[in-house]
This record gives structure tokens, C-alpha cells and sequence, in this order.
């Protein structure tokens, strides 16, 4: 087996990965990049794009921008992390308007405009960016378990480079998780590489997760596509078969009645609200949206079309790897957490809905956890020679003998507990636990008695970790018997003054849930 | 999903063996690369981008078109304009201006800002 040495591993190719590789290197760390897919098309930014929250440092833009959202999320979100986080955001979309030379375009005043980024564009120049502040860079190379050193710090991670058919190991000083969120390969946009591995890798290293029931986002796209871009479904008409108006259907706060409604009939959907210098506009500024309806032959503007819901699970959700520093380190040694792998809900409590604040966690946390893991193996220093042991489990090293689920079976276990609008989007506790005990079963399974190796290891793992993650989401939400944010019960309708708190949780064979105080 | 890989129009670059983030394609051995893992496909639109010569045709659906449908025609893509449309949007290849610095969209909310993305 190849194994490289280096300071920093960054694990994931999206925005938080990049810009974590690109301020490690600056740092003067050396640094290795380690993508499941390509360093520049490879997550949900790439091919989604996104909106992102950059509002100019005046100090009334600033306080309307962190009080909007407040109450969506439930109130968990904390004033200094936005604070931060606009602070970051702001200096980092310029970075890339001067550095980047990312093309933003002008608006009719001239002015230039910097609230938003195509994905194609914005990650090709990263990949460019990383590789020339001399980042190696390991494309198609998915990384499957962390290495650990005696004292339980973390010290690299072993993976496979599925072009070249071999496995390899990266020892590093410190490790930083920027793997994405995870959406249950729903085939949501660019989100079938996001499976949560990082938060496997995280806890079986003893890590803990936050937030994990604000985990229940679904995009909307046309029935059997895959473009959940959903900004422009706020034109929209939505309704059923037989051309009566969805009463209360709407891509916000409607989106709960297309849920239950899709549940036992088709509902459609015309963007007829848009006026005709509308709908231009609307195509420079997303041509991917309209991707899906050129190539089927229908004008969404007057033909009505049938559409879904995909889950996009912690992608669009805000919870993950729980961190503990402005650094983004996490409760391991040695381990940094960014973007959707780790929790968002600093700056959005439990909710994000329509974009921006992911984007702009993605950029943020992605450049502090890289600036911190550099800073941390660069003062280490004797990493390179610490004896180091591979901590993986389910999929890696079975507990017994026995008959083990393929992976694409338990993918399929999972998804029936998971993607379902009536197990997950409108969460009922019976429903939940039910779930539940199917999922515990998969995992049992898993653990016990999966194994692959080579190449069939990162897709047993990412059966396992989609597992976890779907018992993390679980157990978090039966512990807030409320609803807030996005984590609604129907059997507990109102917020609850008493659950004012973050739900932790943590533990593979046997889950626990905790509660923490907001600061 | 990836639907059509047009060999007359190919290069044999491996840009898309290399850009597709879920592996869809392998090598091929006369040069053309090969859809190896239709299934695999996350229909991201990512290889027809990248493609310099729009050998590549994604089509919306998630699953796989059924055989002989128009879509695995290059003349009917070339005719309906979509072959390379993604591309063109994007403002990618030689004299292009890229389409992010045209992305002036409407905004969604009286006084809330344009989207661009
Ligand atoms: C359709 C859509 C629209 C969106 N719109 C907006 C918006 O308008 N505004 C907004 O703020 N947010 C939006 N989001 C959310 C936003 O895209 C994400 O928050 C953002 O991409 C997170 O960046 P990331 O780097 O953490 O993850 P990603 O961009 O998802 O990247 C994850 C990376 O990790 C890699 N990876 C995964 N597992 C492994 C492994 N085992 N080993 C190595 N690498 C691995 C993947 O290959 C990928 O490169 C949208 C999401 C979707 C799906
Ligand atoms: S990217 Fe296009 S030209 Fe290059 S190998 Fe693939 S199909 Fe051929
Ligand atoms: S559409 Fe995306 S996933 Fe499908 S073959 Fe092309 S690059 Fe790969």
C-alpha cells in the first residue's frame, strides 16, 4: 500500500474541503486533498451552485441579517458565530472575486454583484487555486477510516484510488472532515457522492454529532429528475391532477402540503407567476434549473409538470459533527470538522431552507478548520514516526460470522426508513421508532458480519454510514418531543420554552442522545 | 442520466473519465471511453460540461432511457439544440463569455438582492 506523508489531510473536494486545503497550505503546512470523486465537480456546490450569504459590513445590514432567520431556526443559533461567520464570508467572496478572478456579474447599476456562485465555475477555480498553493491532490480516491495514534489523536486516514485499483494511507498531523453532508443517494443534484462518511469516520474515533434531527430537508425537482434547485418554485402554481389549486402548497413554508399530498396522488406544478422579464432573468441566473425542462420538451411557465421531493437529508439540514473551537476542531485530537459534515447550526439553529447560509458555512468553517489543523500538525511536529492504528469498523472489521447484507442491500433498508414523506419530512414519534428498530437491525448486520476490502470497501462504508446517520437523525428526533426549526413532530406540534437546547448525540452499536445549553 | 457518447465526435481527452464524480466511465481500449456504470450516474450534468467537443448527452431522467429513444439520436440533439447546451449556458470553450458573468437573475423579494446563482 502507497503511503503518503504529509501535515494536513483534508478528506473531500467541495467548497469547505478547498478552501480548508487552501489555508492549510498557506499556513506553510503541507497538505493532501482526498476526493471520493473529482476536486472541482464532485458535491452538492458543483453542480448545484448556490446563493450565499454576503452582506456588506454595514452594521443595520448586518443586524437584519442575523435576526431574520433567528426564529426559523428556533432560536439556537449564536450571534457571535454569525458575526463570524459574515465577517469571513465577506473577505472570502472578494478573495475570489480578486484572487480567483470568479467572473460575478454587474448589476444595472453598475455595482458588482457577490451574493451568489455557479458551481461549475466557482469549484473549477478552486481546483485550481488548491493546486497551486501545492496541495497534492487524490482524485477518485474515497477515503474509508481514520488512522488513530496511541493516545487516541487522530493521525491520517486509508482510502482507494478506484481509477488505479489500490489502496493507500495518508499519516498526517491532523485530519480535517469536509465530506458533505448526507442525502441518502436520493439522487439529489450533485449529492450521490454525500453519504455521510465523515460523520462514520468522526464517531467511530469517539467524536460526537449536534443537531442531528434538523436532517429532514427535501428539495423539489420534476417527477424522476434530478434538479432540486428550488429558489424559482417560489413562482410557482402548485396543484392536482385534475387542475384544482393545492391550497397552502408553496416551496417554503407550503412544502410540508406537497409532502403530504404527494403521498397519495400526483401534484404539478406551472411557474405562471413569473412575468416575462422575470423568466429571462431566471435563465441567466440558473441554467442548470432549466436544464431539465429544455431536454423534456416542456415551457415550465405554462405547461404544468409533475414533480418530487428528494431528500437531501443533512445537505440542506444543518446538523453534524459537533465542534468545539472557532478553529472547527472537534472533540478528538487531531480532528477538524467543515461545511455539512459538521453542524451548521452556529449560524442557522435548525434551519437553512433557501440557501445561503450553507454556502457561506461551507467557505467560513472550511478556511478556520484548515488554518487550525495547520497550525495544530505544524506545532506537533512529531507525527510522522507515531505508531498509528486503523480505527474503522462496520464494513472493515465484522465482530462475528454470519450472513451480512450486501451493500446495496442495506442502501435499500435504509432508504425505505429514511426517504419515505411520512417516515421522515412529517416525523411522527410511533413512525420514528418503528424505523428505528429496522435500522438498528441493519446496523447489527453490518457490523457483525459485512466485510469488503479493495474496491468494494467505500460503498459497504457508505452503506454503513447512511445507516448511522439515519440512527443519529432518529434518535435526536425522538429526543425533542417539540418542534423547532425544521425537526417537526406532528404528535408535538408547538416549541417547547423548555427544549431552548442543542440535542448531541453520539455512539455507533448503542446511540446516545444528550442535551447542551445554547450559548 | 448519461445516455450517448458519440464515438465521430470524441477526442479521447478522458475528460469525462476524470470529471465524473460517481466513476461512471472507464477508459476505452481503442481510445473512446466507455459508460461502464450507467446505473452509478447521478445525472449531474458534470462529464457533457466538461466535454471540449459535446460528445456527451445527459438526459434529465434518473433512470435510463428506454432503447431507441430520440435522445440516443446525435442528429436529434444536434436538430433540438441540446446537444452541448449545458456548455453553451455555461459559457465554456474557446471565445465564450463565461455565463456567471451574465447571471443577473430576477430577486425573489422586493428589496432582497438578485440571484446570480
Ligand atoms: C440543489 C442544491 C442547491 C443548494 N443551494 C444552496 C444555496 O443556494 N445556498 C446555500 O448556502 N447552500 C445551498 N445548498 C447547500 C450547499 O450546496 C452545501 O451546503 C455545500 O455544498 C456544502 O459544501 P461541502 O464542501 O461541505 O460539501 P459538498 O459540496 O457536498 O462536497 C463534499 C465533498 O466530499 C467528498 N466526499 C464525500 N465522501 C468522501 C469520502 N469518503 N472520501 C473523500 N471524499 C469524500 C465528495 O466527493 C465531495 O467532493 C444547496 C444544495 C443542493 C443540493
Ligand atoms: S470528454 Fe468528450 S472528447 Fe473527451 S474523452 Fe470524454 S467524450 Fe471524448
Ligand atoms: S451526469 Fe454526472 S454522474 Fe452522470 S456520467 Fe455525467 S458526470 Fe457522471
Amino acid at each position: 500500500m502507497t503511503t503518503l506523508d504529509t501535515d494536513v489531510l483534508v478528506v473531500g473536494g467541495g467548497p469547505a474541503a478547498t478552501w480548508a486545503a487552501l489555508r492549510a497550505a498557506q499556513r506553510g503546512a503541507d497538505v493532501v486533498l482526498a476526493d471520493k470523486g473529482y476536486c472541482g465537480t464532485s458535491g452538492a456546490t458543483a453542480s448545484a451552485g448556490t446563493g450565499v450569504w454576503y452582506v456588506p459590513p454595514d452594521p443595520e445590514a448586518r443586524e437584519a441579517a442575523m435576526a431574520a432567520r433567528e426564529g426559523l431556526g428556533g432560536y439556537l443559533a449564536d450571534r457571535r458565530w454569525m458575526g463570524r461567520v459574515l465577517d469571513q464570508t465577506y473577505a472570502q467572496m472578494n478573495e475570489l472575486a480578486e484572487v480567483a478572478r470568479y467572473p460575478f456579474p454587474t448589476g444595472p447599476d453598475g455595482a458588482p454583484l457577490r451574493t451568489g456562485l455557479q458551481g461549475p465555475e466557482y469549484m473549477r477555480r478552486m481546483r485550481v487555486l488548491v493546486r497551486r498553493a501545492g496541495v497534492r491532490v487524490l482524485d477518485h480516491s474515497p477515503v474509508r477510516e481514520l488512522l488513530v495514534d496511541r493516545d487516541g489523536a487522530v493521525a491520517g486516514a486509508v482510502g482507494h484510488r478506484r481509477q488505479e485499483g489500490a489502496d493507500y494511507r495518508v499519516r498526517s498531523g491532523a485530519v480535517v472532515l469536509a465530506t458533505g453532508g448526507c442525502a441518502f443517494l436520493s439522487k439529489a443534484l450533485g449529492c450521490d457522492v454525500n453519504t455521510g462518511d465523515g460523520a462514520l469516520f468522526a464517531a467511530e474515533v469517539g467524536a460526537e454529532l449536534s443537531g442531528m434531527e434538523f436532517s429532514n430537508a427535501y428539495g423539489i425537482a420534476p417527477e424522476h429528475t434530478s434538479v432540486t434547485k428550488t429558489a424559482f418554485y417560489s413562482y410557482a402554481t402548485f396543484s392536482r391532477a385534475d387542475g384544482e389549486v393545492l391550497e397552502g402548497a408553496g416551496s417554503a413554508r407550503g412544502r410540508s402540503v406537497i409532502a403530504r399530498t404527494l403521498l397519495s396522488e400526483k401534484v404539478f406544478c406551472v411557474l405562471d407567476r413569473a412575468d416575462e422579464p422575470t423568466r429571462r432573468a431566471m435563465r441567466l441566473a440558473q441554467p442548470n434549473f432549466f436544464l431539465t425542462f429544455d431536454r423534456l420538451g416542456i415551457d415550465p411557465f405554462t405547461q404544468r409538470f409533475a414533480v418530487t421531493l428528494l431528500a437531501e437529508g443533512t445537505v440542506r439540514g444543518t446538523g453534524g459533527i459537533r465542534i468545539t473551537g472557532d478553529d472547527c476542531a472537534t472533540t478528538v485530537v487531531g480532528l477538524y470538522a467543515a461545511g455539512d459534515a459538521a453542524t451548521r447550526e452556529p449560524i442557522c439553529g435548525g434551519f437553512t431552507g433557501g440557501g445561503s447560509h450553507n454556502a457561506a458555512w461551507a467557505m467560513s468553517s472550511g478556511a478556520w478548520a484548515g488554518a487550525g489543523a495547520a497550525a495544530f500538525a505544524l506545532a506537533e511536529g512529531r507525527h510522522r514516526d507515531r505508531p498509528v492504528r486503523a480505527a474503522g469498523g462496520a464494513g472493515l472489521r465484522p465482530t462475528g460470522f454470519g450472513a451480512a447484507p450486501s451493500a446495496a442491500e442495506a442502501i435499500r433498508l435504509v432508504q425505505r426508513e429514511v426517504l419515505p414523506y411520512d417516515i421522515n419530512y412529517l416525523r411522527h414519534g410511533d413512525r420514528l421508532r418503528a424505523a428505528l428498530s429496522e435500522l438498528d437491525g441493519v446496523w447489527t448486520a453490518l457490523r457483525e458480519h459485512a466485510f469488503a476490502d479493495g474496491s468494494g470497501a467505500g460503498r459497504l462504508r457508505s452503506a454503513a454510514a447512511m445507516t448511522a446517520h439515519a440512527r443519529w437523525m432518529y434518535h435526536s428526533a425522538l429526543t425533542r418531543t417539540e418542534s423547532r426549526g425544521m425537526a417537526k413532530r406532528l404528535d408535538f406540534p408547538e416549541q417547547d420554552p423548555t427544549q431552548h437546547h442543542r440535542v448531541l448525540s453520539g455512539g455507533l452499536d448503542r446511540v446516545r442522545t444528550w442535551t447542551e445549553a445554547v450559548a | 442520466m448519461i445516455e450517448l457518447l458519440d464515438p465521430e465526435r470524441c477526442v479521447s481527452c478522458d475528460k469525462c473519465v476524470k470529471v465524473c464524480p460517481t466513476d461512471v466511465f472507464d477508459l476505452g481500449a481503442d481510445g473512446v471511453p466507455v459508460i461502464a456504470r450507467q446505473s452509478d450516474c447521478q445525472t449531474c450534468f458534470q462529464c457533457e460540461a466538461n466535454c471540449p467537443t459535446d460528445a456527451l448527452y445527459v438526459a434529465p431522467h434518473t433512470t435510463p432511457l428506454p432503447p431507441g429513444s430520440p435522445e440516443h439520436d446525435v442528429a436529434h440533439l444536434v436538430e433540438t439544440g441540446l446537444l452541448g447546451s449545458y456548455r453553451a449556458h455555461l459559457g465554456w470553450g474557446r471565445g465564450r463569455t463565461p455565463g456567471a458573468a451574465l447571471a443577473v437573475g430576477p430577486s425573489l423579494t422586493p428589496s432582497g438582492p438578485r440571484l446570480i446563482s
